[in-house]
């Protein structure tokens, strides 16, 4: 279907573009799911604003943390591409001491590698990335006026569900299809959000909610504001990290369920870790019960022993909630969740 | 409703202006504005590759680029490849090893497979598999394409020729 009629305008400057937004002016960042929605239908914008042309959105690079270490800031406009080629990313530049290894930053490398196809990495930005929305079928097609869109009904929860959530589901029930996301979550990173009134910081964990019934988002992102960066601590000494997915097909496509664990050892003990899955909740969801389980364990280099993975597996779906046809998707999540374990060794 | 855009870009090699709707996709403006159908629309939503073209020298989907975004920037599609010689290398090995059957997804995957050898002259067949992965064909079952790709590696390192 071709797009309905639009203005574009290139904003130069932040504050250019956060001028110019309100629910009938969006933000173009790649464009990959924004003009895919624009072509169904299911959103049009009577102008986009692009923001290509803000060179500072653009900017990758590692600055003054805390006093003694270094973070990650990435501009919302860095493509999938240009971070999976950054150095630090791939671990050969130092963010924190000690956290020089190619283990520290991998949970979000791999996961990148994983998203999409190449072209569309090229072209898909990081902000663009956190923001898509649902791949849920009944919500991408236009005829069906689901209760995400403003319907009274989600169909998935009685219909066909097998892609969808197992855990925390309702109103909608349309998992989030983020990757990234769900290694930022267990990075800790935050984000760097400009609005009229000026600019905030937000975790991602407090960024993300479940559906919410007023506006039927699942961010605390206003319409009229950008995130501007995304800001990833130093990786402490010992940090290592994993991500693992599964999808229907081992080319391009959405997690079925994906697991991402960021750990740091002391020793060949995990003193604290953060586990987030993706596919299988409207959102990055914590796994803190996964975590608790974990923390204090040897480790490294031998594996993690198999009462203490057993648990972690147990543990991982205390509270999930499956749908008609997506029960498969809790021995899939535990499945993954033991592969992660052991590739974090 | 809003007004055309004017576009200039260096388009295989040579400027090109036009005028577009900012709404329609630069698979559209080379298709339908400038009578370019060699990238095709397959899906129309970044699902099949079908449309790739270099943008600037990265492989992109063209399907999901506005043409108005092209202003200023460098595009090439496999009509950009041959030139009075004959077949570009990677056209060439496309035809020796059976690279295609319908013949649909062929443009995209030769543009492809031209991003992967400009930058990576080598690639082992596990590298050109997943490069090409955003690159979708109903017919061939991949194995030829692979081995094309694998051809024209070899041929362009062998003659030092970029391409
Ligand atoms: C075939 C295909 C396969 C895919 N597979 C995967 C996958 O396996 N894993 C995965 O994670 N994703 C996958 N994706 C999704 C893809 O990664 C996203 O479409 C992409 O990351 C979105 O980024 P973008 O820059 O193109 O955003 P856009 O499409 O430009 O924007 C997306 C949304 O975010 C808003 N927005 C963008 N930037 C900002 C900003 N800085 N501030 C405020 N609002 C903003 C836009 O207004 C829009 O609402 C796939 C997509 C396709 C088409
Ligand atoms: S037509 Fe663009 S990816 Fe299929
Ligand atoms: S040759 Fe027919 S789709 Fe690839």
């Amino acid at each position: 279907m071709a797009i309905k009629p639009f203005a574009h305008g290139n904003a130069v400057t932040v504050a250019e573009a956060v001028e110019a937004l309100s629910a009938s002016c969006r933000p173009l960042a790649g464009g990959t799911d924004l003009l895919a929605m624009m072509k169904a239908d299911l959103t049009a914008p009577e102008s986009l604003v692009n923001l290509k042309t803000i060179p500072e959105l653009h900017e990758i690079g590692v600055v003054p943390d805390a006093e003694t270490t270094k973070g990650l800031r990435i501009g919302a406009m860095v493509t999938l591409s240009q971070l999976a080629a950054h150095p630090a990313v791939q671990g050969r530049q130092e963010l924190g001491r000690g956290s020089l290894t190619r283990s520290s930053m991998a949970v979000l490398h791999q996961a990148i590698l994983r998203t999409a196809s190449p072209q569309l990495r090229h072209m898909a930005t990081l902000g663009g990335n956190l923001l898509q929305e649902p791949r849920c079928w009944y919500y991408r097609n236009e005829l069906i006026p689901c209760w995400r869109k403003g319907g009274r009904l989600c169909y998935a929860y009685r219909g066909e569900n097998k892609r969808h959530v197992i855990l925390g589901g309702g109103p909608c029930y349309a998992v989030h299809p983020s990757d990234p996301a769900v290694a930022l979550l267990a990075m800790d990173a935050s984000l760097r959000i400009v609005g009229p009134a000026g600019e905030r910081t937000m975790s991602l964990a407090e960024f993300y909610h479940p559906p919410d019934r007023e506006t039927r988002t699942v961010t605390h992102l206003a319409i009229d504001e950008l995130i501007t960066e995304i800001r990833v601590p130093a990786p402490q000494a010992g940090t290592r990290g994993v991500y693992v997915k599964v999808a229907e097909r081992a080319a391009w496509d959405f997690a079925l369920a994906a697991v991402a664990i960021q750990a740091v050892m002391e020793g060949d003990t995990i003193r604290s870790c953060r586990v987030a899955l993706g596919g299988v909740a409207t959102i990055p969801w914590r796994a803190s019960q996964v975590e608790e389980v974990l923390m204090g364990q040897a480790s490294s280099p031998a594996p993690l022993s198999t009462a203490v993975i057993d648990r972690a597996v147990e543990a991982v779906v205390e509270d999930i909630r499956p749908l008609e046809h997506n029960g498969y998707k809790a021995d899939l999540l535990q499945g993954v969740l033991r592969e992660a374990l052991d590739q974090l060794r | 409703m809003a007004d055309k855009v004017h576009v200039t870009t260096l388009l295989n090699g040579e400027s090109v202006e036009f005028l577009c709707a900012p709404s329609q996709t630069l698979l559209e403006c080379l298709r339908d504005i400038l009578g370019l159908t060699g990238a095709k629309n397959g899906c129309n939503d970044g699902n099949c590759g079908a449309c790739s073209v270099l943008l600037d020298g990265r492989l992109a989907n063209s399907c999901l680029v506005l043409g108005a975004e092209a202003d200023g920037r460098t595009v090439i599609t496999i009509e950009g490849l041959a030139d009075w010689a004959g077949l570009h290398p990677i056209q060439q090995s496309f035809v020796e090893e059976d690279g295609l059957q319908c013949g649909c997804c062929t443009p995209g995957m030769i543009i492809a497979a031209k991003a992967l050898l400009d930058r990576e002259p080598n690639p082992s067949d596990g590298r050109i598999r997943e490069w090409m992965a955003g690159n979708l064909c109903r017919c061939t079952g991949y194995e030829t394409i692979t081995r094309a790709v694998r051809r024209a590696a070899a041929h362009l390192n062998g003659e030092g020729a970029e391409g």
